[in-house]
């Protein structure tokens, strides 16, 4: 036995500390040579193919379905209808927020029945062989539409001219308010020096994860238990919501996220392929497998943002805003998703800002269209607010005649003002805004663009130089479970983990966070790795599937750090007391007089009684000499239910130069200086940031769903919906500063969706800088040349 | 994302090609390196019933100084136009249109011909044709008749070819020594454009086409006039959308591309050397 | 029909349709899935490789037009001891990656850019990689290995 200790100890590599180094991702060998496993990558024996028929209509009665020419196509192994599955269901699909009492949620079902809702809605499934044939096979079913009429706009559906679901009688869902003291509002309004109302539409996006969904369900023969893989980000609650959609009991279930290529929100859903391809496995007792295409990714799901917002501010005669009321209309599309009609609340505690707002008062009022339902997508609800707020502050400032960067250090909420308990009802955690904001303008040389655009005006020259700033923050580490109920969301907010020693030194990170480009494995092994001691390649992190990491609540939100990572690092420090026991056991020492430092557990005071941490879990393994009654190995889990959000914040300046004869927009230079607290690995921090940025300049310069007057979706290809590529974009200057979260011992707060969040009203900002000379105040997104040119050439001066 | 069904013949002489054509008709359609094809076979936007790939017709490929003119084989991929060092000297418009198709991995595989062949008229190399005045050669089963990119496109992807006829040869005359610019303005690098200007000035002998003004590549005649009759860069160019019917789509209204056309042509003059 | 071809090396040859895209071929023939597939209008480069030589879509060839070929995906860019192929090692270097599913295509593209250009300006590696989409990286880290490859070359 002492061989095989002499062994372990001699493996123990010198220990290093790596939290806060830019560490190499563990994730990226595999990524880079083709290993990554995703779904679709996985071969199964047998398995049987679906393919969807969709509506190619916004709103449709079906009058009737036939599925005779698709059952003679070679390869076809059946083909189902909504009429034909309705026995299979062990209820609809699930909406995990009601978000009022009185919520208007019409039942659906995978396939519909009765009525198409949007272009896109499955109504019929074929199974087949292969691709190729499930493909041919869907096109020979004859489905007879007979078409309705379509409710395309938020203003439409409210006016009911045509209700979509006749059984809820309207197509509001739901008005959700959040007005603490309306009084004070009015109260302010009413004494205001300076107001100003900002109309503002947040245009529909598509996440457009660059690895298409899929779905691969595999029964197990004896038992009963079905083993499914989904691209998905919350495998603990697919479990859960499959389990109870499709009526199989919650532990017969496997869910695996294997290797996902991305989700931004989009792949935070339960969505209708899952369903089927489980109840289909059941029904057919055959592996069935489904890879969406592209197109069908356009349409069938979800997409991001669908608001249209009204934001007023009042302001006293220094530019001090003294109220903030809000009222948006929110597109749920034509059924509500998993999460969908919770993200505008998501947002509603962000349109203050950054800034010392006395009052506030929020109205969303929510409205089905026949479109395809819209739910979380990157920043959920939080890039409405901050772009609303964030250009309302540059209109407030262009009417009162204030510098863009003076009314906002103004305004700011000062530093020693945290916890700040805003107006909204939440307590800000910590921040310190004025110092991101001036190495903000510092590096944009904000001074020297000021005065280049003075000559550009001066010379009356076609091009034009605008700055935008954008001093954002957001609120992510999603999320206390106690806040969850007060919005009405039905789960908790905690996250799991275990962290397992061992009898080799060894360590096994057991985490419910469900990674998915993040790099968990890197920041985790670094976490757990500094303290204990060790090598981060000793550590190796086991997530994404429910039968090895059995509790969760996934990846969303910005929270895997804040409260999966804080989960870690209890466990971890669980680990530690337990193996220190064992050690002043051995060191014949009391647990007080035991210190642990870089691995090794010592005695006050007497260095040469140590014992190196490999010892200890080797010991704990024999359980040769153990304290009397303690278990044997060294194990702990803990579940980490956060006392309060956290409120990552940043400036970020954008410049841009618009040829104002043809409207094009170039964005010359992009500079974000973010505060997510403390950082574990920088490197992917920064990985967040850049690609965060660029989804919301997106938003701002390129992307947005166009339908025409009957739903019909017109960008339904990477041809037509223009996710930028590298050509169209620029570097970044990412730089940050550090004001630590103190709701956790890392003193860490979030930067998955950060980016997002600060861009795309910087952006927008400096578009309409640089043609405030014009007349210009607002232009829609995205900024597409056509826009710029229409609202310079129309415009006043 | 998987075409329906097809037969594919494979031949590797022109002549086999314009056989395979005659027999199956209608049904039949040309591949050759299938970058403008493929991507309609996967949506399902177009079945044909028989494929016929020339894709290893050896003797299609060519860059070759032909006296008065360069004769390019149909065949020939974009890439190799872009870089041919026979078409900078002495066309070259050619290269630096072609250099703005599509991206780097499609210029690997698309040619010339399929290009015009398909007659998009959103696309540029048709444009390029037609403001440098090529002529196409097209072979049958009656043998080889030379059609002017004038009159080649006929409407949105419709061209003069017979269903049975092969674009074998792109003949442009020579502009030796030319200024030369394509302004192709897009939303995103790898998109159609918008509207796209191709313009050359050879001492004086100016030639302007536009994309994606019309249903097919647009000769911008009035500019040219305007210019012989004196006028500077910036009046002709005031010409450049006149006659023309350009669409409205997701990316622009008509009188946006009427508004393009006539800044993108002076920026185009101007950068070939027109004052 | 029968097509064969050489895939990193090795001699492949199967039966497919003719409707079978170069892409299909290669993932479900060949069972080489690191070559992945992202959209269906040849915009994203999810399914780049080297054909001859060269950087193509697969999604866009036909498996028969690339009857006799030699292709090399991203399984044969690495040394057979593992040795990451240098694009490779600079993506992992510069934090090029995130969810990995663009990567295949960007390491074929950028790879395929640098035999062109082999020392290209910032500009030029964004317009050389026009046609790879990705949602991840911002493509900032994405630039910079490609620069950083060029260097070491």
């Amino acid at each position: 036995m002492t061989d095989i200790l002499d062994a372990v100890l001699a493996d123990d590599a010198p220990f290093h500390g790596t939290v806060g180094q830019p560490l190499l991702r563990k994730e990226d060998p595999k990524l880079l040579t083709g290993e990554g496993k995703y779904t679709d990558d996985i071969v199964v024996t047998g398995a049987v193919q679906m393919a969807m028929v969709r509506s190619p209509y916004a709103h449709a009665r079906i009058r009737s379905i036939d599925t005779a020419d698709a059952l003679k196509a070679p390869g076809v192994v059946a083909v189902f209808t909504g009429a034909d599955l309705a026995g299979e269901w062990g209820g609809p699909m699930p909406c995990a927020w009601p978000v009022t009492a009185d919520m208007k949620n019409p039942a659906h079902y995978p396939l519909a029945v009765g009525t198409a809702n949007y272009c896109g809605d499955a109504v019929a499934v074929v199974i087949a062989d292969t691709k190729a044939q499930a493909a041919d096979a869907a096109t020979l079913v004859i489905v007879d539409y007979e078409e309705l009429p379509a409710v395309v706009g938020v203003k439409d559906a409210l006016s009911d001219r045509v209700v979509i679901h006749p059984e809820i009688g309207t197509n509001q869902s739901y008005v959700w308010d959040l007005k603490p003291d309306e009084d004070k509002v009015t109260a302010a309004f009413a004494a205001a020096v300076h107001t100003v109302r900002c109309e503002y539409v947040q245009q529909r996006l598509i996440p457009a994860a660059m690895e298409p969904r899929g779905v691969l369900v595999v029964p197990q023969p004896f038992g009963g238990e079905f083993v499914v893989y989904s691209s998905t980000q919350i495998p603990h609650i697919l479990k859960v919501m499959l389990g109870l959609t499709v009526g199989i009991p919650e532990q017969k279930l496997r869910v695996i996220a294997p290797a996902v290529g991305g989700g931004f929100g989009s792949k935070l859903n339960v969505y209708a392929e899952e369903v089927l391809a489980l109840a289909l496995a059941r029904k057919l007792r055959r592996p069935v497998r489904w890879t969406e295409t592209r197109s069908e990714n356009t349409q069938a799901t979800i997409h991001g943002r669908g608001q249209e917002q009204v934001i007023e501010l009042a302001a006293d005669a220094d530019g001090k805003v003294t109220a903030v009321r809000v009222e948006i209309l929110a597109d749920m599309g034509a059924y509500l998703q998993l999460v969908t009609p919770g993200v505008p609340l998501l947002g509603s505690f962000l349109y203050t800002g950054v800034y010392a707002v006395p009052a506030f008062s929020f109205r969303c009022t929510a409205v089905f269209t026949n479109l395809t339902p819209t739910d979380a997508y990157r920043g959920a609800g939080r890039p409405e607010a901050s772009y609303a707020i964030e250009r309302s502050m540059d209109t407030l400032a262009a009417k009162i005649g204030l510098d863009p960067a003076e009314i906002r250090r103004r305004n700011f909420i000062p530093a020693d003002a945290f916890p700040y308990p805003s107006a909204s009802g939440l307590v800000f955690d910590s921040g310190n805004y004025e110092p991101a904001l001036a190495k903000a303008l510092a590096h944009a040389d904000y001074d020297g663009l000021r005065a280049k655009q003075a000559t550009e005006k001066a010379s009356k020259s076609k091009i034009r130089t605008g700055v935008g700033i954008s001093s954002y923050f957001e609120i992510c580490g999603l999320a206390p479970s106690r806040a969850l109920a007060s919005l009405n969301y039905s789960a908790g907010g905690w996250e799991a983990a275990t962290v397992r020693i061992l009898p080799t030194c060894k360590v096994q990170v057991i985490s419910g966070a469900t990674p998915h480009g993040q790099g968990h494995e890197t920041t985790w092994s670094q976490i757990v790795a500094d303290k204990l001691g060790i090598s981060p390649d000793d550590i190796e992190v086991l997530h994404s599937d429910t039968a090895i990491s059995p509790l969760g609540l996934d990846t969303y939100g910005s929270r895997s750090l804040a409260v999966g990572g804080t989960a870690i690092w209890i466990a971890t420090d669980k680990v530690i007391a337990k193996a220190k026991a064992i050690a002043a056991h051995q060191l014949e020492a009391s647990d007080d007089d035991v210190e642990f430092a870089a691995g090794v557990f010592s005695v006050k005071g007497s260095p040469d009684r140590a014992l190196p941490i490999a010892a200890i879990a080797f010991g704990a393994f024999t359980a040769h000499n153990l304290p009397d009654g303690m278990e044997p190995n060294l194990e702990a889990h803990c579940t980490w239910d956060p006392p309060n959000f956290t409120f990552p914040f940043g400036t970020h300046i954008a410049i841009v130069e618009v040829d104002t004869e043809t409207g094009h927009t170039a964005l010359k230079k992009y500079v974000c200086v973010d505060d997510c607290g403390n950082q574990i690995n920088p490197l992917i921090v920064q990985g967040q940031i850049h690609g965060g940025v660029i989804q919301g300049i997106a938003q701002a310069l390129f992307e947005g769903v166009q339908y025409d007057d009957k739903g019909n979706l017109l960008t339904a290809t990477l041809a037509d919906y223009l996710v930028p590529s590298a050509a169209d974009v620029p570097s970044l200057i990412t730089d940050h500063t550090v004001t630590p979260s103190p709701t956790n011992p890392m003193g860490v707060k979030g930067a998955g969706e950060a980016g997002t969040i600060g861009s795309a009203p910087a952006v927008m900002n400096a578009i309409v800088d640089a043609l405030r000379d014009f007349g210009v105040n607002d232009i829609l997104m995205p900024a597409t040349p056509e826009r710029v040119w229409h609202a310079i050439s129309h415009s006043a001066n | 994302m998987i075409p329906a069904k097809f037969d594919y013949v494979r031949v590797d002489s022109a002549e086999a090609a314009i056989a395979a054509l005659v027999e199956h008709g209608d049904e039949a359609k040309i591949l050759a390196g299938g970058h403008s094809l493929v991507p309609l076979l996967k949506l399902r936007l177009a079945s044909p019933g028989v494929l016929v790939d020339v894709g290893r017709v050896k003797d299609l490929s060519y860059i070759r100084d032909a006296g008065d003119h360069i004769a390019i084989g149909a065949l020939t991929r974009h890439r190799e136009v872009e870089t041919s060092s026979v078409l900078a000297e002495h066309v070259p418009l050619l290269g630096k249109v072609a250099h703005y198709v599509g991206d780097n991995q499609v210029r690997h595989r698309g040619t010339i011909g399929g290009s015009i062949a398909h007659g998009d008229p959103a696309s540029d190399l048709p444009t390029a044709a037609v403001a440098l005045g090529a002529t196409l050669v097209a072979r049958g089963p009656k043998g080889e008749r030379t059609i002017s990119a004038a009159d080649f496109f006929h409407g949105f992807l419709t061209t003069a070819l017979a269903e049975d006829e092969l674009l074998t040869e792109i003949r442009v005359p020579k502009t030796t020594g030319a200024g030369a610019n394509y302004q192709k303005f897009n939303r995103r690098a790898q998109d159609w454009a918008i509207v796209g200007v191709a313009a050359f000035n050879q001492g004086g002998n100016v030639g302007v086409a536009l994309t994606n003004m019309g249903s097919i590549p647009v000769r911008a005649s009035a500019v040219e006039a305007a210019l012989k009759s004196g006028a500077t860069a910036a009046q002709a160019a005031e010409h450049a959308a006149d006659g023309t019917e350009p669409p409205a789509d997701l990316n622009a209204s008509v009188e946006y591309r009427k508004h393009l056309a006539r800044v993108l042509t002076r920026r185009a003059l101007e950068a070939a050397g027109v004052a | 029909m029968k097509v064969s071809m050489q895939i990193n090396g090795a001699a492949q040859s199967h039966d497919v349709e003719p409707r079978t895209l170069l892409v299909q071929y290669i993932r479900e023939s060949c069972g080489l899935t690191g070559t992945n597939v992202g959209c269906d209008t040849s915009s994203c480069g999810a399914c780049t490789i080297h054909l001859d030589g060269e950087s193509v879509k697969s999604c866009t060839i036909l498996a028969v037009q690339a009857d006799g070929a030699a292709l090399t995906t991203i399984e044969g860019m690495a040394a057979a001891d593992g040795t990451l192929h240098p694009m490779q090692e600079a993506f992992r270097q510069n934090h090029g990656l995130q969810c990995g599913y663009c990567t295949p295509g960007m390491v074929m593209a950028a790879t395929g850019l640098l035999k062109e250009i082999p020392h290209p300006t910032e500009a030029e590696v964004r317009l050389g990689l026009e046609g790879n989409l990705c949602r991840c990286t911002g493509y900032h880290n994405i630039v910079k290995a490609v620069l950083a490859a060029a260097e070491q070359s």
